[in-house]
């Protein structure tokens, strides 16, 4: 009966989770870049943070449903613990305040989330919102700590591992952050393809089918929205490491706006909308900005009004090439949590 | 040695309406129970309140034994006590294949495994094809739920409910909809459910219920109106009444 | 202390009239405007521009304000909002944000960055002496006129055919279709209503918060917490949640300054921690 259908079972199970050549080709071309594109490293520095800030916010928006209006919240919190870190002589070697501000940014989510997992979509986004405002404000108000108004600056970083100096040019800065979001993407794809993954799935599409099958649905979203809240953290840590520099506009809205538009032009529930969207957005925002750069908001606002009425997120016509175990629909048509 | 499930006086109250009226039921582990009544009785409402996805207004819920009355969904159905839906719950774009691993692995205890890639447990997908092949899902283990027929759908729905290895199993009107040409698979995989598993029935269609039952309590107005075995309760002329609209009180 | 009472008052009432549309524009056709503020602004640089510029006296100037708010409101009602409505939560929110954007920048592009001041007229500038507290007099409209309005719109609510038709295409949109409502017309005229009140609270409240481009963002969280701590299914709840929105914020930052801003964030959390579907509402919020 079983053994031949079990072995195929699990060779089908097994070769969902298979690398795709063109998420091997992904990789490839970034790792390129590091060599091929010295010129550039300075904006992709940004263009990969911006990918793992996104992919952060994927965790919790494609895959567990959660919108969230304050996102910039961890992002900004771990950009100034890296600072605080770096600035007050508390941890020298940046990899190591990279993780201590990941995971305090994961505490933060964590502590927050049973907030956030209250209530229904408006309450998120009044939650979600008002916690960035707050930790604004807080930021704003501590001025002996952050810096207030002015950020934190003027702190030099040591050498990642002790070995690798921050450049001007940004190589080291581009080729450190790029592996850490590599490091990173590799951890949440194992992630969304184990049994926990699939159970984050379920609770999306049937919340209520999976609760009455046993998975308890509060610990599974609170510990993605506890990772996500990390993930988006490290990302901030490594703008505050990379440029020197941590100031308020980390936790600004308009921060929280550009990662959901830069996922959404890339299509959440997928993993690489978030990596692809960056690239997508900070290209136009380069080009916009070099044309008026005042008014940048009046674009970002038309290419969300345009994206919704077209009513599909441009670039993800592309998971046609990749693993197929996500979400079918994009979390654009599926955003009812 | 204790009832398989048991409520006391439960009750619960919508605005003026009363769904569940006192009402105490108590079934023996193994025991084969339907659950019937005119429509607007209450049974779905009552199935709702053990299971947890309503908060009773009062009483008590015992599962052998222990109080779950404050217990989530989640955790009821940890402890063995799961229901298939009426109309049904299933997660349309995970094939049959992810839909049972997720109940197997949750039972296993791999269901928080974040660095383990799917399938590759073996006893977990041992129990998969177990199920599925029960079930006579494994021509379809591949396919989209939302793709399948109704009767593979339905099946699915109860496949599920299986794969959690139920100590109390509710089934909300499992042939609801159920084409004739579907519905023998249906009825062989209900007749084929273990002995020790004790299973409470909601049903309209009779047959069924009579084939199945060892005992049968009426529900009407939210109240257990009568009880008893299948022939006692198919004699009772109150139960006739019910059903065919005479009036009670002449 | 009184005049901390006062305030406080007249800023909620203020809230309540800015907020009152979206709270009922979420209710009916369960769509998250977060461009709602977008709409206060307009009316409040319409207003700035009748009183300022054509000289057109305060209280003429203020129908006019809802009246063109609403008509704006309409229109992109029609051509825009009705081609979201079908959209999930996600889209509606996202489309929203995008219309906030645009408005921001639009304004700040004619009309600049500064912040406009409304030219009052002579009888609402300074302060009775009340008890020995100082009323304003400007704020003391703000109530006179803020209580009207509502009471118009629970009036309208509850005792015209209007109303029963919008509560019929609250309750379900389906069964009112079905009985001849034209349950888009309703939507159409609600939405304009909504608008056109945000704009008059716009226009009203330029004085006491400030008007300028980034009013819209600066003010959403407000919005959002009047809607979602009140609820959407009566007017009072929201009211009563405006109210003590006003009341906390204008006594937190008169009392303790330092941690001011902070008051409306804890009542926010405070409240979902103790009633997670909104103080009043009993499971309305969708």
């Amino acid at each position: 009966m079983s053994t031949p259908l079990t072995a195929e079972i699990a060779h089908h199970l097994a070769a969902r989770a298979r690398w795709r050549p063109a998420e091997i080709a992904f990789w490839l071309i970034a790792l390129a870049s590091v060599i091929a594109l010295p010129g550039w490293h300075l904006l992709l520095t940004q263009v990969a943070i911006l990918g793992l800030f996104a992919l952060s916010l994927d965790l919790i928006l494609g895959f567990a449903g959660i919108i969230s209006l304050g996102h910039a919240a961890f992002f900004g919190f771990g950009a100034y613990v890296a600072g605080i870190l770096a600035a007050r002589g508390l941890v020298a070697e940046p990899m190591l305040a990279l993780v201590i501000s990941g995971v305090a940014a994961a505490l933060l989510g964590w502590a927050t989330s049973f907030l956030v997992l209250r209530g229904s979509d408006l309450t998120r986004l009044m939650v979600t919102l008002g916690l960035a405002l707050v930790l604004y404000e807080i930021a704003n108000r501590l001025v002996w700590l952050t810096g207030g108004a002015d950020g934190l600056s003027g702190f030099a970083m040591a050498p990642v591992l002790g070995w690798f100096d921050f450049d001007i040019a940004g190589h080291v800065g581009y080729a450190y952050s790029l592996a850490v979001t590599f490091v990173l993407f590799l951890l949440a794809r194992r992630l969304i393809f184990s049994p926990f993954g699939l159970s984050l799935r379920s609770l999306k599409e049937n919340a209520l089918r999976a609760a009455a099958i046993g998975i308890p649905p509060r610990r599974r979203l609170v510990a993605i929205y506890a990772v996500a809240a990390g993930y988006a953290g490290v990302a901030g840590a490594l703008l505050a490491q990379t440029t020197q520099f941590a100031s308020l506009a980390t936790l600004d809205f308009e921060r929280s706006a550009d990662v959901l538009l830069a996922l959404i032009i890339g299509g959440a529930g997928y993993l690489y909308g978030g990596l692809i969207g960056a690239v997508a957005f900070k290209l136009m925002q380069e080009w916009i900005s070099g044309v008026t750069p005042q008014y940048w908001g009046f674009w970002l606002g038309l290419v969300l009004v345009l994206i919704v009425l077209v009513g599909r997120a441009p670039l993800q016509y592309v998971r046609a090439f990749l693993p197929r175990s996500h979400l079918a629909s994009a979390a654009l048509r599926s955003g009812r949590g | 040695m204790p009832m398989a499930l048991e409520t006391v006086g439960l009750e619960r109250h919508f605005e003026g309406i009363v769904a569940a009226n006192h009402v105490s039921l108590s079934v023996e582990k193994g025991a084969r129970r339907a659950l019937i009544g005119p429509n607007g009785a209450g049974k779905t409402t009552l199935v709702n309140l053990i299971t947890g996805m309503l908060r009773p207004s009062a009483g008590r819920i015992l599962l052998e034994g222990e109080d779950i009355t404050d217990q989530p969904p989640d955790q009821r159905a940890r402890l063995g006590l799961v229901r298939t839906f009426q109309i049904n719950q299933l997660f349309a774009s995970l094939t049959p294949l992810e839909t049972i691993g997720l109940a197997v692995s949750e039972r296993l205890g791999a269901g928080a495994d974040w660095w383990r890639i799917v399938g590759r447990k073996s006893e977990v997908v041992q129990n998969i094809v177990d199920v599925l092949d029960r079930f006579h899902l494994t021509d379809v283990m591949y396919e989209r739920t939302m793709t399948l027929p109704y009767g593979k759908q339905r099946l699915l729905e109860i496949a599920l409910a299986i794969a959690c290895r139920p100590r109390v199993l509710l089934l909300d009107e499992p042939a609801a909809g159920v084409p004739e040409s579907e519905r023998h698979e249906l009825l062989a995989a209900i007749a084929a459910l273990p002995a020790d598993v004790t299973v409470l029935l909601i049903e309209h269609d009779m047959d069924l219920v009579f084939a199945f039952a060892d005992r049968i309590s009426v529900l009407v107005n939210g109240a257990v109106f009568v009880e008893g075995t299948p022939d006692e309760v198919a004699r009772d002329p109150r139960v006739k009444a019910v059903y065919f609209g005479d009036d009670l009180d002449a | 202390m009184l005049t901390v009472l006062f305030d406080g008052i007249a800023y909620g009432m203020l809230l309540f009239v800015l907020s009152a549309g979206l709270a009922v524009t979420l209710g009916v056709m369960n769509f998250v405007n977060l461009a709602h503020g977008a709409f206060a602004m307009a009316g409040g640089y319409v207003a700035v521009l009748l009183i300022n510029r054509l000289g057109v006296p305060f209280f003429a100037a203020l129908p006019l304000v809802f009246v063109a708010t609403a008509a704006i409101g309409g229109v992109l009602e029609r051509t825009l909002y009705v081609r979201v409505y079908a959209k999930s939560h996600l889209e509606q929110v996202l489309f929203t944000i995008g219309l906030v954007f645009m408005a921001v920048a639009a304004v700040d592009y004619t009309v600049g960055s500064g912040q406009v001041f409304l030219e009052l007229p002579e009888m609402l500038k300074g302060q009775f002496h009340v008890l020995g507290a100082g009323i304003g007099k400007y704020r003391l409209a703000i109530i006179v006129l803020c209580g009207l309005i509502t009471v118009a719109l629970q009036y309208a609510l509850a005792r015209t055919r209007f109303g029963s038709r919008l509560r019929a295409a609250v309750d379900n949109p389906t069964v009112a279709r079905g009985l001849g409502i034209n349950v888009g017309r309703v939507f159409a005229v609600t939405f304009a209503v909504g608008s056109g009140l945000a704009g008059l609270g716009g226009a009203l409240g330029a004085e006491i918060v400030g008007l300028d481009p980034v009013f819209p963002l600066k003010y959403m969280i407000y919005f959002l917490i009047v809607v979602t701590v009140g609820g959407t299914s009566s007017m009072t709840a929201p009211f009563a949640a405006a109210i003590l929105l006003g009341l906390g914020d204008v006594a937190g930052k008169y009392y303790v300054p330092q941690l001011g801003a902070f008051v409306i964030y804890t009542m926010m959390i405070a409240v979902l921690i103790w009633r997670p579907q909104g103080l009043f509402a009993r499971g309305a919020t969708r």
